[in-house]
């Protein structure tokens, strides 16, 4: 491999790597808040994706309109995803809001899939179409963007749980949510702000990312389960680590790919993830069956 | 009041049984009998899945992998390698079995979200495994000719003749899986499931039992997949996808987690919801033919927030409390 193609397969595994940070960092939020993993939190990214398109191509609005409605819509499923099924089945059990959150999830799709039909859509890039050289490695602008996206959202983040006070709440939640009302936070708030929250995280990444990867209404399937293996390599703690684990996904995927393995080409590139994830669950399964 | 309960139990299942026997014949419910030959494979992936989920509290999302397997091992060593098909269903679920033996132990090292992603990753995987060793599998375009299954000179050529053999195996396992519950093993899981700190306590070794009643619930689903393929005598990825596991749960939600015969009910429920009324509205309006994943999400979500034991043991315990309040009543006057 030479230098060129290094720095190649490098930027196209960090600009990977930022999405998949972006989808982790909703797994996150409403985990650390609620303890629940969201296997819907994929669809949002979808709804962002094709909510922008939609206004965009049918209703015909400006872009930039058109991306902050779709997003703004997606957060309002997210509220009534947690208000709807997650709230009224508080008692419930792990088993029970497993299958509730994916049965929002296939519901999202179909819907999905009835409303928009299955062919691939795309958004135009936010700026331009032509590749800046750096390095030797060919980089699309639109990358740059979901680079960068990823990098002000994670500092947003951070600041949003370390200085304001909804942010404190929701971090004290995570701490320990049967402390928190004590000091006069309300948890099913928090609850439903986290939803919101990631609901706002995961369709900002469906929108930015469209122009360079297409969107369609299944894409929330693997993107989900990336921003899951990006999520468990962070531990589900704090945005800084599932960005890291977002990244470090990405690159090894990226690389893995690079390497010509026979018949083992690009197609597996999907189950790399996947066997990541599994090494990671055992190898720190003692550590997270204490938490839970 | 446990005699009242056990003797409409008998009488439902006496009722239950009459009405399998008969409905293959033309006169009676003729034109359902391949329809009805899924669904019986369908219940089978279902009692493994529902002794998982139900009893012991261990979600799978992965189980249409297992159903797979069995569906690959058996076409291919019965088409490619002119295996005995019967010998081949045998290997696909000593090598099923055997594999998810394997997996288990490490697998249930992991608890609820956790063990639920990685059983999730493990389906995907085998899916894309089915989809990319075209040399073995054919591919995404899937492989036919698979011969039908034989006793002697019996060969179970039609839909007839299969509806008996599958729904005489699915009986079987009924009856396997119904025993399992009555015996120590059943009372263990249980003991799982209610709290596992309590059943280590008193000396039940969790992992071990998790792990054997995985091994169970994957043999089953690979002999239900070695009937299918003998039944379509064609195999392709896309039945064995995220979306098929998906379909087994909301089939093993409909009839209630912990219910075996509740098995029946929710795979006749979801096969005919896909397979028969949405065909039928298809053709009034194509766009409602792909409503079954819409549908299948928001029965999920209906019965575990409304009915978390699921749809068919609420049913029945709704019905029992009735028949209680009569018999009380009947007692005053």
């Amino acid at each position: 491999m030479s230098a060129d193609q290094f720095v190649q397969y490098l930027v196209s595994g960090l600009t990977q790597g930022s999405i998949y940070a972006l989808v982790g960092l909703g797994f996150t939020m409403i985990y650390a808040v609620t303890r629940i993993i969201n296997f819907a939190q994929g669809e949002f990214v979808m709804l962002g994706g094709m909510l922008s398109f939609v206004l965009l191509d049918s209703a015909g609005l400006p872009l930039a309109v058109s991306i902050v409605l779709a997003v703004l819509i997606a957060a309002l499923v997210g509220a009534a995803l947690q208000f709807l099924a997650i709230r009224s089945a508080k008692q419930a059990s792990h088993v029970s809001l497993i299958i509730i959150t994916i049965g929002a999830a296939v519901f999202i799709r179909g819907i999905a899939k009835e409303l928009w039909g299955v062919d691939p859509r795309p958004l135009p890039p936010f700026s331009g179409d032509t590749s800046i050289r750096f390095l030797g490695a060919f980089i699309h602008p639109q990358a740059l963007w979901i680079i960068g996206t990823t990098v002000v959202v994670a500092l947003a983040v951070h600041f949003f749980l370390s200085y304001t006070t909804v942010g404190k709440a929701l971090k004290a939640c995570s701490v320990n949510s049967a402390a928190a009302p004590l000091v006069g936070i309300d948890p099913k708030m928090m609850g439903l702000i986290a939803f919101v929250l990631a609901a706002l995280l995961g369709a900002i990444c469906g929108a930015v990312t469209a122009p360079l990867t297409l969107t369609r209404y299944d894409v929330g399937i693997t993107l989900g389960l990336k921003g899951f293996v990006a999520a468990s390599i962070g531990g589900f703690k704090s945005p800084w680590a599932t960005v890291a684990g977002g990244v470090l996904l990405g690159v090894v995927e990226s690389f893995a790919v690079a390497a010509d393995w026979g018949p083992f080409t690009s197609a597996y590139k999907d189950a790399i993830a996947l066997v990541v994830l599994v090494l990671i669950l055992l190898a720190r399964s003692r550590k997270l069956a204490e938490e839970d | 009041m446990e005699v009242i309960k056990r003797k409409w139990a008998y009488a439902a299942v006496a009722a239950l049984l009459i009405f399998l026997i008969l409905l293959p014949f033309d006169w009676f419910l003729g034109r359902y009998t391949f329809l009805m030959v899924f669904i019986g494979i369908n219940t089978i992936v279902t009692i493994g899945l529902c002794l998982l989920m139900g009893y012991t509290g261990q979600v799978s999302l992965g189980q249409a992998a297992f159903f797979g397997m069995g569906a690959y091992v058996s076409a291919i060593l019965s088409k490619t390698y002119d295996v005995n098909p019967w010998l081949a269903m045998l290997i696909a679920a000593a090598s099923t079995g055997a594999f998810a033996y394997v997996i288990g132990y490490p697998v249930f090292r992991l608890k609820g979200n956790y063990l639920a992603m990685a059983t999730l990753g493990l389906g995907i995987i085998m899916y894309i495994l089915f989809r990319q060793m075209a040399q073995y599998t054919g591919g995404p375009d899937g492989m036919g000719g698979i011969p039908y299954l034989s006793i002697g000179g019996f060969v179970f050529d039609t839909p007839f003749r299969r509806y008996f053999l599958v729904w005489f195996v699915c009986l079987v396992i009924i009856l396997i899986s119904q025993n399992m519950i009555r015996s120590r093993t059943g009372r263990a899981l249980r003991a799982i499931h209610t709290s596992e700190a309590a059943a280590q306590s008193i000396g039940v070794n969790v992992t071990q039992f998790k792990v054997k009643v995985f091994v169970l619930s994957a043999v089953y689903a690979s002999v239900a997949g070695s009937l299918f393929v003998h039944h379509l005598r064609f195999v392709s990825p896309q039945p064995f996808d995220f979306l098929a596991s998906v379909t087994l749960i909301t089939m093993a939600v409909v009839g209630g987690l912990a219910s075996i015969w509740g098995a029946i009910f929710g795979a006749a429920t979801i096969k005919l919801i896909s397979d028969e009324i949405l065909v039928e509205l298809g053709q009034v309006n194509a766009k409602l033919a792909d409503l079954d994943v819409v549908i299948f999400g928001l029965i999920l979500m209906l019965v575990m927030i409304f009915m978390p034991k699921g749809l068919f043991v609420s049913l029945r315990d709704a019905f029992d409390s009735w028949r209680k309040k009569r018999a009380l009543r009947g007692v005053k006057s």
